[in-house]
C-alpha cells in the first residue's frame, strides 16, 4: 500500500471531507437543476468547514469554556477556539450568501416558468 | 488517533449527502440535507466545538431548509423532476483527480487530535491563557468572536445586511 493512502485512511475526517468535497462539485458542474446545483454548493461549503473544525480537535481536550477556579489555564485542556470563531464567520456568510442564490433561482421561475437549465437557455434565444 | 463514535456518524454523513444528492424529489433532497446538517452538527459537538454545532443545528439544518422549502414553494413543484444528466468528460476526469491530490496531500498535515499540530500552537494558547483575565468571558469562543475580533464581526453583520438588501430587490412585487 502506498505511503499516503495509508496516511489518508488514519484520518477518516478528511477522506470523508475529500468525498463529500468532490460529490458537491460533480452535482455543481453536472446538474441541470438549479436548486440541485445550490445542494451540491451547500455540501463544499459544509464540507470545507468540517475540515476547518477537525484541525481544532485535541486530544483529551473539552469545550473552550474556561472553569473558574481553577488556578492558571493550561491551553492544553481545552479544544482550539481559532477554527471554530472563523467557521462560525463562514457559517453565516454561507447562509447569506444561500438566500440570495435562492432568492435569484426563484426570480429566474417567476420570468422563464422553468428550474432547468436547459429550457432557460431555449427561452432566452 | 481516531474517536470510537467517529466511523458510523461519518458513514451517516456521507448517505445523507448521497441521498441529498441521488433522490429525484426535491423536496426529501432538501429535508435529507437537513439530517445531513443535524448529523455534521453531531460531530462537531463531539470534537469539543460546541458553539458550531449549535449554530449548524440553528443556521444549518433549520434556517437553510427553510429557505430551500420557501424557494420550492414559490415554484412550481411539477418542474421538481429532475432527469439524468449526461456527464462532461472534464468532471469525470478532473475531479478524481483533484481527489487524489488531496488524498496524497494527507502525509503532509498533522496527525488528527495532535496537540502539538501547527494549528494549535501559534496564537490560540495566548486566546485561551488569556481572555479569562483580559474579558472576563468564560467561552474562548465567545471573546474572540466579540472581543478580539469585534471588528470581523462587524463587517460580517454589512454583509448579512447586504443579503438581506439583496433578497428585499430581488423579491419584490414589479411595479408594473
Amino acid at each position: 500500500m502506498p505511503e499516503f493512502l495509508d496516511a489518508a485512511l488514519s484520518r477518516p475526517n478528511l477522506v470523508a471531507f475529500v468525498v463529500l468535497l468532490l460529490w458537491g462539485l460533480y452535482i455543481t458542474i453536472t446538474h441541470h437543476n438549479l436548486v440541485k446545483k445550490l445542494i451540491g454548493l451547500y455540501l463544499v461549503q459544509t464540507s470545507v468547514i468540517f475540515f476547518l473544525v477537525t484541525t481544532g480537535a485535541k486530544e483529551g481536550a473539552t469545550v473552550p469554556v474556561i472553569l473558574d477556579g481553577m488556578g492558571p489555564v493550561t491551553a492544553d485542556a481545552y479544544v482550539n477556539p481559532l477554527p471554530q470563531v472563523l467557521t462560525l464567520t463562514a457559517i453565516v456568510v454561507q447562509i447569506a450568501t444561500l438566500g440570495v442564490s435562492l432568492g435569484l433561482v426563484s426570480r429566474i421561475y417567476r420570468k422563464f416558468g422553468s428550474l432547468d437549465e436547459d429550457q432557460i437557455l431555449a427561452k432566452l434565444e | 488517533m481516531t474517536y470510537s463514535f467517529e466511523l458510523p456518524l461519518l458513514v451517516l454523513l456521507i448517505l445523507t449527502a448521497g441521498g441529498a444528492i441521488i433522490v429525484k424529489d426535491l423536496i426529501s433532497a432538501v429535508l435529507l440535507l437537513g439530517s445531513y446538517s443535524f448529523f455534521l452538527a453531531l460531530i462537531w459537538a463531539w470534537l469539543g466545538a460546541a458553539d458550531v454545532a449549535f449554530v449548524e443545528a440553528v443556521v444549518g439544518a433549520g434556517l437553510a431548509t427553510v429557505f430551500f422549502l420557501l424557494t420550492l414553494f414559490r415554484t412550481a413543484p411539477a418542474d421538481t423532476r429532475i432527469r439524468r444528466p449526461r456527464p462532461p468528460v472534464v468532471a469525470v476526469f478532473a475531479l478524481p483527480l483533484l481527489g487524489l491530490l488531496l488524498l496524497y496531500a494527507a502525509n503532509d498535515l498533522p496527525g488528527f487530535g495532535d496537540p502539538a499540530s501547527p494549528a494549535s500552537i501559534h496564537v490560540s494558547p495566548h486566546y485561551l491563557e488569556n481572555s479569562l483575565a483580559d474579558t472576563k468571558t468564560p467561552n474562548v469562543v465567545n471573546s474572540v468572536l466579540m472581543d478580539y475580533r469585534a471588528l470581523d464581526t462587524l463587517i460580517e453583520t454589512v454583509v448579512v445586511f447586504t443579503s438581506g438588501v439583496a433578497c428585499w430587490l430581488l423579491l419584490r412585487r414589479d411595479p408594473e
